[in-house]
């Protein structure tokens, strides 16, 4: 729509005197939405570039040799992070080794028509539900209820299994395995709902196809539907992950905090989040910026996470 | 992928399953029913413990007086209710007109070009930002700038979590407006902006207002982005340039506090939360289901 010179032939439009004023409304209003769209793609450049910029002392005096070293000395003023990488990555290895199953299990059990949509849908409105509940909630029930509770469990593991080196030290009061299975529980609403999206999208013919062959149930979703809906099922648990590796609140009241790669899985731990959120009030100079190196890996990691989960369920759409 | 092969029924019942395959049914299902249980009785006994040790604790008190020092009794959580609905206040402040134009472009103006992309993908990535890094960013930029720990500091932490779910949103809510009255408005002389303003983002509006409900609700809850932004204060905030308390936080602090009391006023302090987000999303629900086309 291009508009004439005024002094040539106006049409009624044109000619009415608000009409300057409401195409430049028009105009600007389209260039500041623009210009916030283009904004989104900057904040995470621009969350980079603040943790880069005040992480940049502990960058130039460490290198890279940070990740793989395992001091932690303010006094010395030396900074690694191998036991917080480690405590990071096992954590949430260990939650979705238990959450994934569990996860899986119970979105068959919400799409497969085993009890009657009525009984299903207040559980999947509560699953759901409780993907709402803040972090710090599950520390506080983790701290008070749950550790406590299975303590006497870890102890009898510890006593029978105790040559296994994951169960080889006598359990505490806080430990990695404790705030691993309170992380499983807090990922389990994600690995639900999508999963759960995931089957229910799936072309009823898939099913009608496989009971029309003569499949049990079961051997429909075994050999027919889960294997369909493995890209979904595969970016939620990414998604889950990225959200067990930032996860901090529950972490820090959980894990037990100690500066230590122990291969027990009952020794207390520490990881990326939980240490910068137990030390960043006391710290100062190299250390706080070493605290925002660790920021920074954990940025890297779940971006990593993130968009790999983001590439496969978005795939999964495209095939559907 | 061979479900039914023809050795695996007997001569005499050529149609009946074989004992093998009724068993792997029962056992699955048996273990499907298990994963069900086992995944909510840790979800169930959350709720139930918030509940009641939160209710031992509730008085009138919990809303108006402020929290108390180590090793005192009595106490409540006033200062930090009040710090709670500032800093979500000054997040959503932030977020909700970033969001809802940002959205207002791609739906609107975008025609799916590069923009459409970025954005698609820069939400979801920003989504998956840990909160303790938003709490992180929000230090670098706002606490390191204006010296000082602050409520603002806090508000701008949570509007970096708020948006992904704001834009996404509005952009649900602008796609559930039909094309034809975009047409209409377009047909009688309006312009983009008109039509828009006037026309598209009040059809939208129900759906825009829940979602940003639900990121309000989803904010009050967060911890770790407000632990080094918003900090805590024992007293009312004199204003939003200064440390502030907030439930979550609150929570925090006195749960790993050794004082009974304070653990005490921690689960009350959950439970005032867990409410007011289990109330907003449920509510959220109901009246999402209302479209104005």
């Amino acid at each position: 729509m291009k508009t004439q010179p005024p002094n040539s032939t106006e049409t009624l439009l044109e000619a009415s005197t608000q009409f300057k004023v409401v195409r430049s409304i028009d105009k600007n209003f389209r260039r500041v939405t623009f210009g916030l769209a283009i904004g989104i793609g900057l904040i995470l450049v621009w969350i980079t570039y603040s943790l880069l910029v005040i992480a940049l002392p502990a960058i130039q005096t460490f290198g890279l040799g940070f990740l793989v070293d395992s001091t932690w000395d303010p006094v010395k003023n030396i900074y690694g992070a191998l036991p917080h990488v480690y405590g990071t990555i096992l954590s949430s290895f260990l939650a979705l080794l238990f959450s994934v199953p569990l996860g899986v299990g119970v979105a068959i059990f919400l799409t497969e028509n085993f009890l009657a949509p009525k009984i299903l849908q207040p559980i999947a409105l509560t699953i759901e539900l409780l993907a709402a509940i803040p972090s710090v909630v599950y520390g506080l029930w983790g701290l008070f209820v749950f550790l406590p509770a299975i303590k006497p469990l870890f102890q009898g593991l510890n006593h029978n299994f105790g040559w296994i080196p994951f169960f080889s030290t006598e359990p505490g009061g806080r430990q990695l395995l404790g705030a691993s299975l309170v992380l499983a529980i807090m990922i389990l609403p994600t690995i639900i709902a999508i999963s759960r999206d995931t089957l229910t999208s799936l072309p009823p013919k898939l099913r009608q196809g496989a009971y029309g062959l003569g499949a049990t149930r079961w051997e429909t979703i075994m050999l027919v539907l889960l294997p369909a809906a493995l890209s979904g099922i595969v970016g939620s648990i990414m998604l889950a992950l990225g959200r067990a590796l930032g996860e901090t609140m529950a972490m820090a009241m959980l894990i037990g905090n100690a500066n230590q790669a122990n291969i027990s899985w009952l020794a207390p731990a520490s990881t990326l989040s939980s240490l910068i959120a137990n030390q960043f009030g006391e710290a100062s100079g190299l250390q706080k910026s070493s605290l925002f190196y660790e920021a920074l890996i954990l940025m890297v990691l779940t971006l990593l996470v993130n968009i790999f989960a983001q590439m496969l369920v978005s795939r999964f759409q495209q095939v559907e | 992928m061979t479900p039914l092969s023809p050795q695996s029924s007997s001569l005499g019942s050529e149609f009946a399953l074989s004992a093998n395959r009724k068993l792997f049914g029962k056992v699955m299902t048996g273990l499907v029913f298990t994963c069900v249980a086992i995944s909510l009785i840790p979800l169930a006994s959350i709720l139930f413990m918030v509940i009641v040790n939160g209710l031992a604790g509730f008085s009138p008190a919990v809303f108006t007086e402020l929290p108390p020092a180590a090793g005192m009794q009595g106490g409540g959580l006033r200062n930090a209710i009040i710090g709670t609905i500032i800093t979500c206040l000054i997040g959503a402040l932030i977020s909700v007109p970033f969001g809802v134009l940002t959205a207002i472009y791609t739906i609107e103006f975008s025609q799916g070009n590069w923009i459409f992309k970025l954005v698609q993908f820069c939400t979801n990535v920003l989504s998956g930002v840990p909160s303790i890094i938003a709490g992180l960013f929000a230090y670098g930029i706002v606490v390191l700038t204006t010296g000082s720990f602050s409520a603002v500091a806090g508000g701008v932490a949570l509007s970096v979590l708020m948006l992904p779910t704001i834009v996404r949103t509005a952009e649900e809510g602008l796609k559930s407006v039909p094309k034809t009255t975009r047409m209409a408005a377009v047909g009688i002389g309006a312009t983009n902006f008109q039509s828009v303003t006037q026309i598209v983002l009040p059809a939208a509006m129900p759906f825009i207002a829940t979602g940003v409900t639900l990121s309000i609700a989803r904010a009050a809850g967060e911890t770790a982005p407000l632990l080094f932004t918003c900090l805590f204060n024992q007293y009312d905030i004199q204003g939003p340039w200064q440390p502030t308390a907030t439930l979550s936080v609150l929570i925090y602090n006195f749960a790993i506090s050794p004082y009974k009391n304070q653990q005490q006023l921690a689960w009350v302090a959950a439970l005032i939360i867990l409410v007011t987000i289990l109330g907003i999303s449920i509510f959220a629900r109901i009246i999402s289901r209302r479209k104005v086309y």
